[in-house]
């Protein structure tokens, strides 16, 4: 038999359906490759037993011809989605021992569909952070490794870190991830898989640990854009609990997985063209103009004008809605709790020990922009360039499909780069944060290695509600780049 | 512009931070860093915009005022850190 962590998702569940394993035989193989790969610190919280009763009673279902959409496959849940009985902590050490009576939409959609969960994984302290080094549970490390020999360990990218690892070194076969500025869309471009945030009120955002509100939205990884789909499908859907979800029909999300783009246009914004981009970059989008020409689609400039101050809107927009969102963390309903002399003193020393660096940097932020005096010039400002922004979108839609440009900068850094200063950081989430104040679906597909053999990926960004084409083009341009590199540190061999 | 001291001071206190001197000192630089990067923004002409708060093209759904869930104290009191007869406890807040 060949390696069942080594299947994509669609394979295995074929796999699954022809009796050629079971879902306990699968879910052991990943549980063994998740426990030899636990130097890549993918998980904060494994539930290896738990995922065995699944297991078990997936296969159970699909003896009686019960078996749902995605029955018996073994995935891994980025530690934002609230999960019952199983601890969820947000990567911070103010919800270390927090374990949530009720469930998220979200996994619980995907309990419906039958997965398998092995756990909880890593991610950037509530979710904010591009290499997932701001977690209360240590860094996560990458499973690729620079070709130069130097052995220096490298960023998954952030904030899904775990959830990317965890599919790049087949520890699970997919997992869930959430996006404000790039958090998926960054770490898979990093990881040499495929992620997809879809439209703004796509899936429920009920039970997921809130960071800001107007742009958060979960989605999913996959190792092909079929993986991605298929996940994605189960996870989507109109939910009454959550006041922005969509009531609006979900499509079939693998329908349009052809390889062919006749008929498409595609849009390369001008404006992402920034001065100092890597060479690699550059060709790396070449390329992939190249493959969409191929596929058969039309190849059209767009203008996005108002791109250069989407990072400084989101630099103010987020931490606001941040700071807001983050004062219920007050020690009194759940949480940890530090005493103080009285109820003032009891919430400042809780929020000061509870929280790392970056979510103080950016609740601090936040505050400012929102206090008197400066709301007007910071945080009505900020809005005001939102909607130009989005409005620039509108524009170049009316000229083309999808858009196609880098998903990063750059590819993997190590673990260490750019933590000297946070704007350096976040310009990693140049190219994926417009789309995000903008609400489109975006998705990364691994279209080529750089000089160090290391991944690097192309994003899609598409109309809202507009998934289908999003998934169509990202499938044409796996096919085209057919990238089959594999990450050094797989499963056993991590160890 | 440049984020000082007192106005970090009065941030942590306005977020319930309880931040030393020396985490709001070196808090102070990189405050300044990241506002002097937003402030391109003014560079922006927005006149006539209307402020973008939500991108979801949704109208706050209503439904029947009606009790339709609930009796879960239980629950809702399982994670807190202090209980005392069914309610949150927290330090004596009136003397």
């Amino acid at each position: 038999m060949t390696n069942l962590t080594d299947l994509t998702m669609a394979q295995a569940l074929k796999g699954l359906d022809n009796k050629e394993f079971t879902s306990e035989q699968l879910t052991q193989e990943h549980i063994d490759a998740c426990i030899a790969a636990r130097p890549l610190n993918a998980f904060i919280t494994e539930t290896h037993e738990l995922a065995m009763e699944q297991a078990k009673a997936s296969d159970e279902r699909r003896a009686k011809g019960n078996a749902g959409t995605l029955d018996g496959v073994p995935i891994a849940m980025k530690d934002l989605f609230c999960t019952k009985g199983v601890r969820t902590t947000a990567a911070s050490k103010i919800l270390e021992n927090f374990v949530p009576e009720y469930e998220s939409t979200v996994s619980q959609n995907l309990l419906d569909a039958g997965t398998v969960s092995l756990g909880k994984v890593n991610l950037d302290q509530f979710a904010m952070g591009s290499a997932n080094t701001t977690s209360a549970f240590g860094n996560v490390i990458s499973p690729w490794k620079a070709n130069d020999g130097a052995n220096v360990d490298l960023v998954p990218g952030g904030s899904s870190g775990g959830s990317a690892a965890a599919v790049a070194a087949r520890i699970a076969m997919a997992s869930t991830g959430t996006d404000t500025g790039g958090s998926i869309r960054q770490p898979a471009a990093f990881c040499g898989i495929t992620g997809i945030k879809p439209t703004y009120g796509r899936c429920s955002r009920w039970g997921v640990v809130a960071f800001a509100s107007s742009l958060d939205q979960a989605g999913s990884f996959g190792r092909t854009v079929e993986d991605s789909a298929l996940l994605l499908q189960s996870m989507a859907g109109f939910d009454p609990k959550d006041s922005t979800s969509a009531n609006i029909a979900v499509p079939d999300f693998t329908s349009g997985l052809t390889g062919d783009m006749t008929g498409l246009k595609i849009g390369i914004p001008k404006e992402y063209r920034i001065d100092g981009m890597p060479v690699e970059i550059i060709k790396l989008w070449d390329d992939g103009i190249a493959m969409a020409k191929d596929a058969g689609a039309e190849i059209v400039e767009v203008s996005l004008p108002h791109t250069k101050y989407a990072l400084p809107t989101y630099y103010v927009i987020a931490p606001a809605e941040a700071s807001s969102n983050l004062a219920r963390y007050d020690g009194v309903r759940y949480g940890l709790r530090v005493e103080g002399e009285d109820l003032n003193d009891t919430y400042s020393k809780t929020r000061a020990a509870g929280f790392g660096d970056e979510v103080i940097r950016r609740i601090m932020i936040g505050t400012y922009a929102l206090s008197s005096g400066y709301y007007d010039a910071y945080y009505i400002k900020a809005q005001k360039v939102r909607r130009l922004i989005a409005n620039d979108f509108t524009n170049a839609f009316k000229h083309c499909d999808a858009l196609l440009t880098p998903t990063a900068p750059s590819a993997a850094f190590a673990i260490g780069e750019n933590e000297d200063d946070p704007v350096k950081m976040y310009l990693n989430d140049v190219f994926t944060i417009p789309a995000s104040m903008a609400g489109l679906p975006g998705m990364s597909v691994p279209a080529g290695l750089n000089a160090q053999g290391l991944p690097l990926g192309l994003q899609i960004i598409g109309r809202p509600w507009d998934e289908e084409t999003v998934l169509r083009v990202g499938h044409s341009i796996e096919r085209s780049a057919n990238f089959t590199a594999k990450p050094q540190l797989i499963g056993k061999m991590a160890a | 512009m440049s984020v000082t001291l007192k106005e970090a001071k009065k941030c942590a206190n306005l977020a319930r931070l309880g931040l030393s001197d020396e985490q709001l000192e070196n808090l102070v630089p990189q405050l300044s860093n990241i506002i002097g990067f937003v402030e391109q923004l003014s560079e922006v002409n927005t006149d006539n915009v209307e402020p973008l708060m939500s991108v979801a093209d949704i109208t706050l759904r209503l439904r029947e005022d009606v009790v339709t869930d609930g009796g879960y104290q239980k629950e809702i009191l399982t994670n807190a850190p202090e209980t005392l007869e069914g309610y949150f406890a927290v330090p004596k807040v009136v003397e």
